[in-house]
């Protein structure tokens, strides 16, 4: 099933759990690199794991490093498989980028359109095949 | 099905004519140019690195890839805050395998030919870029600053970018370095300050609060700020970078780009839409940033948070004077090793070693953990401290005045207001 709610910003392949955040996280500061659990206590999904998940997120937000935790967690293997966000984050494309350089993990980044959004948060589970040659599949698991 | 172009310079780079490590760098730049749609490379001025922060292992795998194929940078380039204090080791209450991992990380970026100014406030050096520069900088607060006060154009940056930037002097003209990207795009009124009866400390920490997370994929601009220092806008942008991913905001008389509204707005200020801050957004977001109690025990002062400019700890000097007595807990100050160097050259800011305030450098304390008392609550005039120090330290903290984090520094308990 070809998708035209996504767009791939960085391809790869990933299937995991959704998790499904409202509102933006900085993975700096906001993301355990003990634990891969959101850290930032201001957050309403405060302490919901993110490691191995399927992350969908409205935005990223705050601090350069993220794409440091990233490539951190990566290294750990406590990332998340995949990121979904709904507005382009250059700190975290290079972190993607960087952890498939480094580590030869794929991290695929998707833009998710607005209908892309309600795919999302209808499901448990996703597997998602990112190309940026030819587009997004997304398939609900 | 890319549609970027390469300039001469950028060929060379590509093809190995600077070297293997600024090829490396400039696939990384073009792939990631790619990504963001750009159509072409500009040159930069200078790059300030937050990559020299160390989160792990992989912070050192990155950097000694260039150091091993005799990389060198092509700009001016400085060095953001680093993870620990190692003109004070002694005091790093963390894991104290992080010290060397630091001090080898730094030394790496050095052997890069950066400039190890460790500091989160590259604007309050002597040499500052230019209106209409094109710079590369990172940490959050930095771009918000070169970008809004400065104006300089700088994209949002990040780790890893932000060195292949610097080794190849090229970024992709794409975000905040194309002209039509920087027009506001969302017009914010705010509460007058004089008549919202709130210390400047604490009005510029919460407004920018509120309006990073407001203004989330916006460039705004404050249509009715009135007067702001330096400083003011430093808080404001800091707190914004925070709570949102702001990068560039507007202020009109205030900032370079806002002569008028219309200069601000491209002349589209009719058609923008309006976001009203009142009193009561200000008062709820310190309410968020200072859950503390009154009497409440402090472990600990911290500011600096932003690195402290040489006038705030003059402001800061003014204050701990008109105590009678020193502080009874911890007070931290963080700042570079510059103007730590001109604070202890000067007389007039003895008094502030007298109180108690020790100075860190290099670093900043809602990432190192510096304080050694283990309860108690810890106080800050810093939006952007009292926003990442719960998670960063799992502290209580609490954002108030200056004046008030001194009276409570001598009290060891939360002031009165």
């Amino acid at each position: 099933m070809s998708a035209p709610a996504f767009h791939a910003l960085v391809s790869g392949t990933a299937s995991g759990p959704v998790a499904l955040l409202t509102a933006p996280l900085s993975l700096w500061g906001g993301l355990d690199l003990e634990t891969g659990r959101i850290s930032d206590v201001s957050h309403p999904q405060f302490g919901m794991p993110l490691s191995g998940t399927i992350l969908a997120m409205p935005g990223a937000r705050g601090s350069s490093s993220s794409s440091s935790a990233l490539v951190e967690a990566a290294r750990r293997g406590i990332a998340p498989r995949a990121i979904f966000l709904s507005r382009v984050d250059p700190i975290l494309v290079m972190g993607s980028l960087v952890a498939l350089d480094l580590y030869q993990v794929e991290l695929p980044i998707i833009l998710a359109e607005e209908d892309g959004w309600a795919i999302l948060s209808s499901a448990d589970e996703l597997r998602v095949e990112a190309s940026d040659s030819e587009g997004v599949s997304v398939v609900r698991l | 099905m890319s549609r970027l172009a390469f300039e001469p310079v950028d060929r060379g780079l590509l093809d190995g004519d600077f070297g293997a490590a600024a090829a490396r760098a400039m696939r990384m730049l073009q792939r990631y140019g790619e990504v963001l749609g750009a159509d072409k490379f500009v040159s930069i001025h200078s790059a300030h690195i937050d990559g020299c922060l160390y989160h792990g292992p992989s912070s050192i795998d990155f950097v000694r890839r260039f150091v091993d194929l005799s990389g060198s940078v092509r700009v001016p380039t400085t060095l953001n805050v680093a993870a620990v204090d190692v003109v004070h080791p002694g005091w790093h209450q963390g894991d104290p395998a992080i010290i060397d991992a630091q001090r080898q990380l730094t030394a790496l970026h050095e052997q890069l030919g950066c400039l190890a100014t460790l500091t989160c406030a590259p604007y309050q050096r002597m040499i500052q870029p230019l209106p209409g520069e094109h710079v590369a900088w990172a940490e959050s607060n930095a771009i918000v600053f070169a970008n809004s006060v400065l104006g300089a154009r700088t994209d949002r940056y990040g780790d890893f970018t932000d060195l292949c930037a610097a080794l190849t002097g090229r970024v992709p003209y794409v975000g905040f370095h194309r002209p039509e990207n920087r027009y506001a795009t969302l017009l914010v009124e705010v509460p007058d300050r004089e008549a919202s009866g709130m210390p400047a400390d604490l009005y510029f920490a919460c407004l920018g609060y509120v309006l990073g997370k407001r203004a989330i994929g916006h460039v705004p601009v404050v249509v009715n700020l009135g007067s702001a220092t330096r400083d003011d806008l430093k808080a404001l942008g800091a707190a914004a970078a925070s709570s949102g991913a702001l990068a560039l905001f507007h202020a009109v008389g205030l900032t370079p780009e806002a002569d008028s509204l219309a200069s601000a707005t491209n002349g589209r200020d009719a058609v923008l839409p309006v976001v009203r801050i009142t009193l009561r957004d200000l008062h709820d977001a310190l309410e968020q940033l200072c859950p503390l109690e009154e009497s409440e025990p402090i472990a600990a002062v911290c500011l600096g948070t932003p690195h402290f400019s040489i006038d705030e700890f003059a402001r800061l000097a003014k204050l701990v004077d008109a105590q009678a007595s020193s502080a009874s807990v911890e007070v931290y100050v963080s700042t570079s090793r510059e103007i730590e160097a001109e604070v202890r050259r000067r007389s007039d800011l003895a008094c502030l070693f007298d109180f108690g305030v020790d100075i860190v450098v290099d670093t900043c304390t809602y990432l190192a953990p510096v304080v050694r008392e283990s309860t108690g609550a810890i106080a800050t005039n810093s939006g952007k401290w009292a926003h990442y120090g719960p998670g960063n330290l799992k502290r209580r903290v609490g954002l108030m005045t200056m004046e008030r984090c001194v009276r409570s520094a001598v009290l060891g308990e939360v002031a009165p207001q």
